[in-house]
């Protein structure tokens, strides 16, 4: 493996693994009410739906 | 007709990122995109794939999110739905109509090639596939499929995958009939670590593998690793409009944009619930898991075993399907290795295959007004039926290819453009920031308006032309001559050469599910009115 190879393999694994490892550290650190508080699928807008 | 009391929704957010994770990792991660760096050198096509991220997946991701749960907050769930809210003029929502057509159809093909990595993973697991040569893993695999000639998979007793195939379909139905929380969710909560713990076992054998073959030192995990990734002639091969065309179209498919799935996920989502940090850490996701983990299994670890010439010029079936098999053969521990990777390849494509169905649920939900259980149902009928097609023609895997050429690549290619223009055009890229940082952890950095706006489209559209010269045209670059493509031969014929019956039957598949759909579109339109005209009069 050459040289180059060696740096685009870093580069390109350290990258996705760099962001995906951040994103994840977000997500896992927000508050639990923060996080879960409104994913319940409730419409904000009343539809009055009867159809 | 009374609608739904309880309103189908996420029950984490964790969980909505799994299941968009899931839908964007799938075969393409693990076959295709190692394939693609090893053939244009993995130096060039890295920054090209890394530029298409920032300036074409990434954004196009952000939007449908933006999107879909805009529209989500006036009731509406499928693609036709939403483009009501988002498109003005009453021929919107039939623009919408192509996130219905192309995940149905998709899904038509994709659960056969599904029930193939539960049957190889299988055969595995039971000791059947320990092949020693090229031409034996190639005689398993066709007559597995059934591409020597139509119609060998339905006939009785010929073969086994249409019982894998009737496993899967269920599968995928009961999962999708338990709901988006408990059905998608659950499943994706569970499947996406399964599948990442799975790809790491495979990665920890192929990294320690050393030399395989005392009698061939040149063949071992470093040389495999380099095969992969040594740069290549950067500067002349960045020149070549193929590398950018494979680069973003890697992109493109990988992360799910311009499917229809994405928007109609995220359109069960609040106001207050973030998007831009979730659809960010799902990209993310997909990304991890194709380059930190299929960069570093599959052709490292067929290069070990093979050399050189046993992986150049494999496509995604040739690489998964008859490659591997071999490559595993010669491993220790082939039965343990081979069925590990075959269910992972398992889990990538059902955790698709369900979002595939999400989106025509909706639909069917939201034009007929009925509930899911006949939804699922009407879809179930749809798409079995569809099925039976593509396995009934499956001499060369046409009628497969066909599908996959005009509605997997051509029309995901049209979407994706219309979800762009209409975000940073029709709904505005001040409004759509707007409405995208609502309820948002992090913030979208401001150049994005700029790519957004102009650079994601016109790079789209650049891409868009080159793929249709290329694919369509047949555009050689070297003499710039035009030569249709054996896709567009197919339908038209050329000299010497009749149309192909098979080829021209899929695209009428194609046809009856789109006047399917614009009927279904054009039935429910009045009833879509009101209830707009409803909400915003409230």
């Amino acid at each position: 493996m050459e040289t180059g190879g060696w740096i685009m393999m870093i580069l390109s694994v350290g990258t996705v693994v760099s962001l995906f490892g951040w994103c994840l550290f977000r997500v896992l650190t927000l508050a639990p009410e923060e996080a879960e508080d409104h994913l319940h699928g409730e419409l904000d807008i009343e539809t009055h739906e009867k159809d | 007709m009374q609608s739904s009391p309880k309103p189908e929704g996420w029950s984490s957010r964790l969980g909505v990122i799994l299941a968009v994770a899931g839908s964007a990792v799938g075969l393409g991660n693990f076959l295709r995109f190692p394939g693609l760096a090893a053939q244009y050198g993995s130096g060039a096509f890295m920054i090209a794939y890394f530029i298409s991220l920032v300036l074409i997946g990434i954004p196009i991701c952000w939007a449908e999110w933006t999107m879909g749960r805009y529209a989500g907050q006036y009731g509406f769930r499928s693609s036709p739905g939403i483009f009501s809210v988002l498109i003005k003029h009453p021929m919107g929502k039939y623009l919408g109509a192509l996130g219905v057509i192309i995940p149905v159809c998709i899904y038509m093909y994709y659960v056969y090639i599904e029930a193939w990595c539960a049957g190889y993973a299988w055969y595995f697991l039971i000791g059947k596939i320990n092949f020693t040569t090229p031409d034996q893993v190639s005689d398993f695999f066709q007559k597995f499929v059934g591409s020597t000639q139509d119609g060998l998979v339905v006939q009785r007793g010929s073969n086994q995958v249409v019982l894998f195939l009737v496993i899967v379909f269920a599968l995928n139905f009961v999962i999708i009939y338990r709901g988006l929380s408990k059905g998608i969710e659950f499943f994706c909560k569970w499947a996406m670590p399964a599948l990442i713990f799975l790809a790491i076992i495979i990665l920890l054998r192929v990294l320690t593998l050393g030399t395989p073959d005392p009698a061939k030192p040149d063949q071992n995990v470093l040389s495999g690793l380099g095969f992969m990734w040594n740069p290549g002639q950067v500067g002349k091969e960045l020149l070549n409009p193929q590398l950018w065309l494979a680069a973003a179209g890697q992109i493109f498919f990988s992360l799910s944009v311009g499917f229809g799935v994405i928007i109609t996920y995220a359109s069960y989502l609040t106001r207050k619930d973030d998007i831009v940090l979730s659809g960010l850490t799902a990209s993310s996701a997909n990304e991890f898991c194709e380059v930190a983990l299929g960069g570093l299994i599959t052709v490292p670890a067929a290069f070990m075993f093979l050399g050189a010439a046993g992986v150049a010029g494999q496509g995604t079936f040739g690489l998964g399907f008859n490659v591997l098999p071999l490559v595993f053969a010669k491993m220790p521990f082939p039965g343990f290795f081979g069925t590990v990777f075959f269910t992972l390849l398992f889990l990538a494509a059902i955790t698709s295959s369900l979002s595939m169905l999400q989106p025509g649920i909706a639909f069917l939900e939201e034009a007929l007004g009925v509930g899911r259980k006949v939804s699922v149902t009407l879809l179930g009928a749809l798409t079995a039926l569809g099925c039976l097609f593509v396995v009934n023609f499956s001499k060369d895997l046409k009628a497969l290819d066909t599908i996959d050429f005009w509605v997997g690549t051509f029309l995901i290619f049209v979407l994706a453009t219309i979800l762009i223009i209409t975000f940073g055009w029709i709904m505005g890229v001040d409004k759509g920031f707007e409405e995208a940082h609502q309820g948002a952890h992090i913030r979208i950095p401001n150049a994005f308006r700029f790519i957004i706006k102009w650079v994601s489209p016109a790079f789209l559209l650049i891409i868009f032309a080159l793929w249709v010269l290329f694919n369509v045209f047949g555009w050689n670059i070297d003499t710039g001559q035009f030569q249709p493509t054996g896709y567009v031969a197919d339908l038209i014929g050329q000299p010497g050469k009749e149309p192909n019956q098979v080829a021209r039957l899929s695209l009428a598949l194609i046809g009856i599910v789109v006047v399917f759909t614009v009927v279904l579109i054009s039935a429910a339109s009045t009833r879509w009115k009101k209830k707009l005209t409803g909400i915003k009069a409230n």
